[in-house]
């Protein structure tokens, strides 16, 4: 017995939603990041559901761009924590409000 | 079975994302994160995108996530985060701005409906072709484009996080220079320019 797609996108909305709030309430650059990784996966999530009620391939390999870009964004956002770890000790978002080095 | 299968994934999954804002170690937020992304990829099989499931679990729960591990552990901040909030009011404007998000896109699902018309790109349940297969198929014919400007995307990736994350060469030795050279120059004339108002032609020479 199939679960019915609308569950999972509502489980999808759940997801996003809690990334979404803890982006807003963290203060942690890396744990934001990690929230930014829980709203891209929801999204992942929606598409793949999308592709089996529209009886679609085009939208698993949506997510498959979605993970090749998530992987290139995660690359560079933690060399962009690291550089800044480097200079300041702390990489809360109030460390960092400041536009030089 | 496949309710049963849902269920508790479902509960992990939400259980993995409250971890993750509510941790206060960034380890335990990063050990929750994957209790998440595993279960994305339970989800995924149960969806038929089997190569999917398998590429969510070696990219994300292996290797993103032990990125992130090695962050945490490289710069010793496995302390615990400070969480009280400078910002009155913040965390409650943020907790009703996320339940208003979701109360709009359910309302978005309510009122839209998708329009119905299946096998754009190709079906994903005609034929006995595996799933594998599907997938590469649409992604070296009609998105044969995009996917040669991934390669691009992950060089360039590559390239910013050498640049971005070196620590020796003649790059760190130009950083020091410059600001010990900035400090010493830019800070007595930045005194002296609003003292010495009668020689701004003195100023310009330099």
């Amino acid at each position: 017995m199939n679960v019915p797609g609308a569950w999972y996108l509502a489980l999808a909305a759940i997801i996003f939603c809690i990334g979404a709030v803890g982006l807003l309430v963290r203060r942690n650059a890396l744990v934001m990041f990690m929230c930014v990784e829980l709203m891209l996966n929801a999204v992942n999530l929606t598409f793949v559901t999308f592709a089996r009620m529209l009886d679609d391939v085009g939208g698993q390999v949506f997510v498959f761009f979605t993970l090749v870009v998530a992987a290139a964004e995660v690359v560079i956002g933690l060399a962009l924590i690291v550089s800044i770890f480097r200079r300041r000790q702390g990489a809360t978002a109030d460390d960092i409000s400041l536009l030089r080095g | 079975m496949e309710w049963a299968v849902f269920v508790v994934f479902a509960i992990a999954a939400v259980g993995g994302a409250g971890g993750v804002v509510l941790a206060r170690k960034p380890v335990h937020a990063a050990l929750s994160l994957v209790m998440t992304l595993f279960s994305v990829a339970v989800f995924f099989v149960l969806e038929g995108a089997q190569f999917l499931a398998a590429v969510q679990v070696i990219v994300y729960a292996g290797a993103i996530v032990i990125l992130f591990l090695f962050v945490i552990m490289l710069l010793g901040i496995d302390r615990e985060d400070v969480l009280d909030e400078p910002l009155r009011g913040q965390r409650p404007v943020a907790v009703a701005a996320g339940v208003a998000l979701f109360a709009g896109l359910l309302l978005v699902a309510k009122i839209l409906q998708p329009t119905g018309a299946p096998s754009v790109r190709g079906s994903l349940t005609q034929g006995d072709v595996p799933n594998v297969e599907r997938l590469a198929r649409g992604l070296f014919t009609d998105f044969l484009w995009p996917f040669e400007i991934t390669s691009a995307l992950l060089v360039i990736a590559v390239v910013g996080a050498i640049v971005l994350a070196r620590r020796s060469g003649p790059g760190r030795i130009l950083d020091e220079d410059e600001r010990v050279g900035g400090g010493s120059d830019a800070g007595p004339e930045a005194v002296l320019i609003p003292g010495d108002a009668p020689e701004p032609p003195g100023e310009q020479e330099q």
